[in-house]
């Protein structure tokens, strides 16, 4: 599904490296992590897979399912199947919620060459699909994340990739800001999407999120590197003994 | 003081070219003391203050400046609403096409006709309002409309209108050069809409008085789209009594050169003035330019002025905003909000906000931003699989949603919420 090879990645404007060397393989219907302290590259590595600007490749590839990424505009990345669940979810002043996510779908039937969804249908689908994030009326009808709790907007992003339907998710820090019962319905929101030809990056700070989105595999970043994967148990020992044991361990 | 000799000249030349009407009436006396007051004050030129932004020789030379007829695909913005539908083209008021004058709760006629008479009841009010309006800012090409307007409505309202008048000025000459006039008396308690569309000509000087009494109201909207290369300087004067209600909206695309004067007096307590716009523009040649002046001359009297500005490729987009409060308007209510977004570099969006405050118990608040497009937005949308264009679309709809919410009717609002999506999605076309 996702394949990134060696992935070398600086800042634009600046002579700053931030990815050095990333290597990763996501495969079908697989739940991947990534954890790591602050700073490692996490969100540089959603961002650029996602096409954001201010960042430059210098080498390496990524690709999904065969197509290369990088060459992509954003919106062709989104239509090829790739989704980012934002770290910072963008407020968007003006534009009703259901308007964007109305849009969002539609923009994406339109590059595959599907009819647009009428204005019933879709209503019914957003309905359905809110009411199990607990996202009420109200909140669809506000501009997209203008006024938004942290949980919320996490909500928010989790209607939009189920609306959306994506085969590779990506999940950034989905967990941070959010209480236990907030984690709890994002998780299930998340699971709820889990099939086989569905994929996710989950990248978060804390095993918590873990608990709840059941890992095939995990990966810990340190320093622009992916420098040790192994399974869910990797997770829990990030929990007890912190980073400075994997990190000292790989030096 | 003695007027600059290009000022005489302009002014000398212009002047020269028009003739009062033959038989002008009731109308006689206004139309040559404006031809006194406009020969003494000299038309504008661009040294003087209030066009130190915008350049009215386009507007004040001899001949216009021959402007291509566009021919929309879309139809006349208005043209399906329900209204009393009346047309000028290049100027000339055409019977065939437009609706009989009639319409419950109001009078209608046309300026050129009344004119056999020698008594009308708007012999108060023709020239009145555009005179009042000439302190502290001379606005001369409203008197020159004075003196030479060859014809325009005259609407008397004096119940609750049974629907709006849509008055839809077409073009189909490359040289027209248009002067009309509309007098608008909104009598106590009663209510009328007028809504304005289409190019009118080459080059368009109109001038609307309205006399809103006590307790009445008046909404005005008013599409200028898409006439590519038009030139058009327009006047509103507004005059407001007790409890009353004055609310104008202006929506442009496109055209060479457009310079939007509204000017409104709050005589009465208690009443509300708002005035909004919004405008898109492209290109070198666009100078769009809202001009407002509100003066409050009453207690717990409202003004809004809220005015957005889209360009890019070079547009420019002016906007001078005053809000007058006199001694003794307590209770003032004023706000203003004028704001550029501009899609590229190249544009530029000028802004002269201005309070004068002469009341001590007054709530005035005045803004202006100027700002490119949020490019994080445009990311986040285009990571949803939104392609770019349409994502700045959305996004410059979104800035100017709040202008148009100022009108008050949701159909009309949606008929140009609809057309604006149309003029964005193609702006060249
Ligand atoms: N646009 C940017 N400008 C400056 N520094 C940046 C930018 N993006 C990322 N960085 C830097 O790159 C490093 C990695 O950041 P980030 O990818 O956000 O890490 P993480 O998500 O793992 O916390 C940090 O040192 C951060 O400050
Ligand atoms: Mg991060």
């Amino acid at each position: 599904m996702l394949e990134i090879k060696n992935l070398h990645v600086k800042l634009e404007e600046e002579e700053k490296q931030i990815l050095k060397g990333v290597n990763l393989t996501v495969e079908a219907g697989k739940v991947h992590a990534i954890m790591g302290p602050n700073g490692s590259g996490k969100s540089t590595l959603s961002y650029v897979l996602s096409g954001r600007d201010g960042y430059e490749v210098t080498d390496g590839e990524a690709s999904l399912d065969g197509e290369d990424l990088l060459d992509l505009e954003p919106e062709e990345r989104a239509a090829a199947g790739l989704f980012l669940a934002f770290q910072y979810p963008v407020e968007i002043p003006g534009v009703g919620n259901m308007t964007f996510l109305r849009t969002a779908v539609n923009a994406q039937r339109k590059s595959r060459g599907e009819e647009e969804l009428s204005a019933a249908d879709f209503l019914k689908v957003v309905r359905e699909r809110a009411k199990t994030l607990k996202i009420d009326a109200d909140m669809l009808k506000r501009p997209v994340n203008v006024g938004f709790s942290g949980g919320e907007k996490k909500r928010n992003e989790i209607l939009q990739m189920a609306m959306l339907e994506p085969k590779m998710c990506i999940l950034d820090e989905t967990d941070s800001g959010l209480d236990v019962d907030a984690m709890k319905l994002v998780s299930e929101g998340v699971n709820a999407l889990r099939s086989e030809g569905r994929s996710f990056l989950v990248i978060t700070h804390y095993q918590r999120l873990l608990d709840h989105i059941k890992p095939d595999v995990v990966h810990i970043m340190a320093n622009g590197r992916i420098v040790k994967t192994g399974g869910p148990e990797l997770a829990l020992e990030v929990e007890n003994n912190g980073y400075a044991d994997i990190l000292a361990e790989v030096e | 003081m003695a007027l600059p000799k290009v000022k005489i000249d302009t002014t000398e030349a212009r002047l020269n070219a028009l003739s009062l009407p033959a038989a002008a009436g009731w109308t006689q006396t206004a139309r040559q003391d404006a031809l006194s007051r406009v020969t003494e004050m000299g038309l504008p030129i661009k040294r003087d203050e209030y066009w130190r932004y915008t350049d009215p020789t386009a507007l004040t030379s001899v001949e216009p400046v021959a402007a291509s007829v566009y021919a929309s695909e879309n139809g006349d913005v208005f043209g399906s609403t329900e209204c009393l539908h009346v047309v000028f083209v290049d100027g000339v008021f055409d019977a065939e096409a437009s609706d009989e004058l009639t319409l419950d709760g109001v009078t209608i006629e046309r300026l050129a006709d009344s004119q056999s008479a020698d008594i009308h009841w708007a012999k108060d009010l023709f020239g009145a309002l555009e005179t009042a309006g000439q302190n502290p800012v001379q606005r001369p090409l409203a008197t020159l409309n004075t003196a030479f307007a060859t014809d325009g409505l005259i609407i008397r309202a004096s119940g609750k209108a049974a629907k709006p008048i849509h008055v839809s000025y077409l073009q189909t000459k490359t040289d027209s050069d248009a002067i009309l006039r509309h007098l608008v008396q909104v009598d106590a308690g009663a209510e009328v809409t007028l809504l304005e569309s289409g190019p009118a000509a080459a080059r368009f000087n109109i001038v609307t008085e309205v006399s809103v009494a006590d307790t009445a109201s008046f909404h005005h909207v008013r599409a200028q789209g898409r006439d590519h290369e038009r030139r058009a300087a327009t006047a509103i004067f507004a005059r407001l009594g007790t409890e009353s209600a004055f609310k104008s909206f202006t929506m442009t695309a496109n055209g060479v050169m457009t310079r939007n004067e509204v000017v409104i007096e709050l005589t009465g307590d208690d009443s509300i003035a708002h005035v909004a716009g919004v405008c898109i523009g492209a290109g070198r040649d666009f100078h769009h330019d809202d001009t407002v002046f509100i003066t409050h001359d009453a207690e717990r009297c409202e003004s809004r002025q809220v005015f957005k500005k889209v360009l890019r490729d070079n547009a420019t987009g002016v906007f001078q905003g005053k809000i007058l409060v006199k001694e003794g308007a307590q209770k003032t209510d004023g706000y203003q909000i004028s704001q550029g977004l501009l899609l590229d570099d190249d544009s530029n969006f000028l802004a002269k906000p201005e309070l004068e405050i002469y009341a001590d118990d007054v709530a005035c608040s005045h803004g202006s931003t100027c700002g490119a497009i949020d490019e994080t937005a445009i990311y986040y949308l285009r990571s949803r699989g939104v392609p770019k264009a349409e994502a700045t679309d959305l996004l410059t709809l979104a800035f100017l949603a709040e202008a148009l919410d100022e009108i008050d009717d949701e159909t009309i609002a949606e008929t140009l919420r609809d057309r604006l999506a149309i003029w964005l999605e193609r702006p060249q076309g």
